[in-house]
């Protein structure tokens, strides 16, 4: 083999790199992420329910905020109406944050959790 | 063939680590107008487009220029420009690099640059001019690239490649008149609004793209064993002539219709640019330095002696190059801002950061550059250069 | 198997191209079957929303001030420091640079120091929309020139579009120069453009612009289709001018700037 020492060497590092994320973690206990609900706001709610079922909300909420901005931005369509057949008010701040009141501990736990650092709260008020 | 451009000598690394500092510099302060803002240019509310977009526009011209070794060597069988036409393309290549990095760093939200693509706008100017600039690069890179590895071959070129080299003839046409559109079609900017525009575009381009190639081919003849040719240059120095003295009567054309017609909204960026306004005047010395080097180019290139002297040449070519520069990279774009729509009177000077930044990109042109032309200075001394039919 | 290493990048190359029109298609998706989107209920309709601002009924300096504060406070408007980075939606500015070619000699003195009220025309044929490279700005049916903060690639082609100076580039981060914001509405972050909205926030909730509400009557906001709406008789009676018409941009705010009264 021509150059076998730095081929050898050579795959050596770039194992080291690719499996960085297996050996790194070995051995660790897995921590899922706790989106925490006990706000005052969800507190008073008689049944605790968002705009639509916690499943696919946890699953495609991203994909439903894109829906929503477009829908009241471009299309000036201000109310959702859910699957439920119930009416909401599209905004983030307004209606997603007056209940989702401590982004520190719902929308961080699990964007934290899975590295992604959404820029909603750039523009848009916690509360 | 890329092979080639990873051998050379002392001096040609010393050049490629040359650009590479200038890079370095202009990526660091890019970081930081990424994490300030726009807000370390010297733009502002009322001069909303710089340094930045003037190079845009220059570049373009350069880019297009290509076209004028194409058309005599391609159309009318001037065999002669064989010799000089694949550095004609591969100065294309590095122009349109520069072009689209200058677009690049004038973003406000440059992670967004792929909306022009997500949301299609063929209403808007600058979605066109986004589509021929991407698709003029990939033609030269294309034809310069094939031309050359065909040459190194000892092959004639690929046959497909001959379609290909005469789209890209309206193309280059096109890139520029696509540009001047940006300019030309608004309704509220008085100096811009002129319907020569494109054709003065044009003419700025045939005769700094021309120009710049010139001495580019001079300092290869001085620093490689490649000649460019004598006869070469010369025809290229004619093609300069014309063109600039077209660009100058244009320019002459837009005088007497803002002079004579002496409506006050498409005189007062002239009088802006050239005697200042309203005891404002920064760029009055650059455009008048300007006017005197296109002059005194013209009179060098127009009378022979000093036109087939290579080192009057030089001087000429250099004063065309720098002349364009100041009216199109710098002027043209100014005024347009200045006055604002109101009529009043802001101006603008390009801050340390936004000049580091704009000599970073000009490095990365350069540095393209001096890649593909150590290419083909290297398959032309490995293989020789001859002239053949195509 | 026969393949060079040329073949073999060339292959490379365009499968990574492949991938990366495929990956492009992901994003390419269809919203809830069971959902749906609607207007509010109580919205302020029209077909061409207008503005009629009567200069006439702005004597003090604070009748300006009160309706541009109301604007700026309830948009998170920053007030930036170096005049450069300066961001207004509503300003005012003399006759003269208000109404360039237009300003005669020997006019009222109360005219040639009058301050003018400035913001968005929301022009019929919007130069700032046709040249957008991405729909970031555009025409809503009912005539409002939107802007789109999260799609702006801040390239500021509409700000050398619009004739009247109403765009605004964030030059840098304003949110720590909006004193006291106000938490029902969004901030802008740096490099997009901004500008007056008509308030479409507010019409969604069937309140009329902030603007015309603080104007105490001077300043009126209507359909400029309906014959019968307010703006449209205010029209009727009275003289009004709008901003470099000859544009023809078909601006729809008119003012109303004086003189027959006395007549």
């Amino acid at each position: 083999m021509y150059d076998g020492g730095k081929i050898i060497t050579g795959i050596v590092i770039f194992l080291l790199f690719a499996l960085f994320p297996i050996y790194s973690n070995f051995g660790k206990t897995y921590k899922p992420p706790k989106p925490d609900l006990n706000t005052p706001e969800i507190q008073k709610m008689e049944v605790k329910k968002c705009v639509e079922p916690k499943e696919y909300m946890r699953a495609e909420h991203m994909k439903l905020l894109v829906d929503w901005r477009d829908a009241a931005l471009r299309e000036g369509k201000r109310t959702y109406i859910n699957s439920r057949g119930e009416s909401y008010f599209i905004s983030l701040q307004n209606t997603c944050m007056r209940c989702h009141s401590d982004k520190k501990k719902f929308c961080d736990e699990c964007h934290k959790h899975a590295g992604v650092s959404p820029y909603c709260w750039d523009c848009h008020f916690a509360k | 063939m890329f092979e080639k451009a990873l051998v050379g000598s002392k001096r040609y690394w010393t050049l490629i680590f040359v650009l590479l500092g200038i890079i370095f510099a202009g990526f660091i302060t890019y970081l930081f107008q990424l994490k300030i803002g726009l807000g370390i240019t010297g733009m502002s509310r009322d001069v909303s487009w710089g340094l930045y977009i003037g190079q845009f526009t220059f570049l373009v011209g350069v880019a297009a220029s290509a076209v004028m070794i194409v058309i005599p060597y391609y159309l009318h069988n001037y065999k002669k420009f064989g010799r000089i036409v694949i550095l004609g393309e591969f100065l294309a290549v590095a122009a349109v690099t520069m072009c689209l990095l200058f677009i690049f760093v004038d973003m406000g939200q440059p992670m967004r640059i792929f909306n022009v693509i997500l949301h299609p706008t063929p209403r808007s100017i600058l979605f066109w001019d986004a589509v021929v600039l991407s698709g003029y690069l990939l033609l030269n890179i294309l034809i310069g690239w094939n031309t050359l590895h065909a040459e190194y071959k000892g092959a004639p070129p690929p046959k497909w490649i001959k379609p290909l080299i005469y789209i890209s003839i309206p193309w280059a046409i096109s890139i520029h008149t696509v540009t001047a559109f940006i300019y030309q079609g608004l309704p509220g900017r008085h100096f811009w609004l002129t319907a020569i525009m494109a054709a003065r575009f044009l003419a700025s381009a045939f005769s700094s793209g021309p120009a710049l190639l010139l001495l580019l081919a001079l300092l290869v003849r001085r620093y490689t064993s490649f000649d460019p040719g004598r006869e070469q240059i010369q025809s290229v120095a004619k093609i300069v002539t014309y063109a600039m003295i077209v660009n100058f009567f244009f320019f002459l054309l837009e005088l007497f219709t803002v002079g004579y017609s002496q409506i006050p909204g498409h005189l007062h960026p002239f009088k802006y640019l050239f005697f200042g306004l309203e005891g404002h005047g920064r760029l009055v010395p650059l455009m008048w330095i300007s006017v005197l080097l296109a002059v005194f180019s013209i009179i060098l290139l127009v009378i022979p002696p000093t036109r087939r002297n290579e080192t009057t040449l030089t001087v000429a070519a250099a004063s065309v190059f720098l002349s364009l520069w100041l009216d199109k990279g710098f002027g043209l774009i100014i005024g347009g801002f200045v006055p604002n729509p109101f009529e009043r009177v802001f101006e603008y000077w390009p801050t340390l950061p936004e000049t580091i930044i704009t000599l970073g990109v000009w490095a990365v042109g350069f540095l393209v550059l001096t890649v593909l032309y150590k290419i083909v200075i290297s398959v032309r001394e490995s293989v020789g250069y001859e002239e053949v039919a195509h | 198997m026969g393949m060079d290493r040329r073949e073999f990048l060339r292959l490379a190359g365009l499968t990574c191209i492949g991938i990366g029109v495929g990956g492009a298609q992901l994003f390419v998706r269809a919203r809830i079957a069971s959902s749906e989107f609607a207007p509010t209920d109580e919205r302020l309709n029209a077909e061409r929303w207008a503005m009629v601002i009567d200069l006439r009924k702005f004597r003090t300096e604070e009748d300006y001030q009160r309706v541009i504060d109301a604007c700026h406070r309830i948009h998170n408007v920053p007030k930036m420091p170096d005049p450069e980075d300066e961001i207004k939606w509503i300003w005012t500015e003399d006759f003269e640079h208000s109404f360039p070619g237009q300003m005669n000699p020997y006019v009222p003195p109360e005219i040639e120091e009058k301050p003018i009220l400035l913001l968005c025309n929301h022009c019929t044929n919007a130069p700032c929309t046709r040249v957008c490279p991405t729909k970031a700005t555009f025409k809503r049916p009912d005539g409002i020139t939107a802007q789109d903060y999260h799609r702006c690639i801040g390239c500021r082609f509409c700000m050398a579009g619009c004739p009247y100076g109403a765009r605004s580039f964030n030059w840098r981060d304003p949110k720590k120069f909006v004193k006291d914001p106000n938490p029902e509405y969004p901030m802008r972050g740096p490099g997009v453009v901004e500008k007056c909205t008509f308030c479409v926030e507010r019409l969604e909730k069937g309140k009329r612009p902030a603007c015309v509400e603080k104007s105490n009557g001077a300043m009126l906001f209507g359909d400029l289709n309906d014959p019968n709406s307010e703006v449209r008789r205010y029209l009727a009676e009275h003289f009004s001018i709008r901003r470099k018409p000859e544009l023809g941009t078909q601006p729809a705010v008119f003012y109303i700037i004086g003189g027959e009264d006395h007549v």
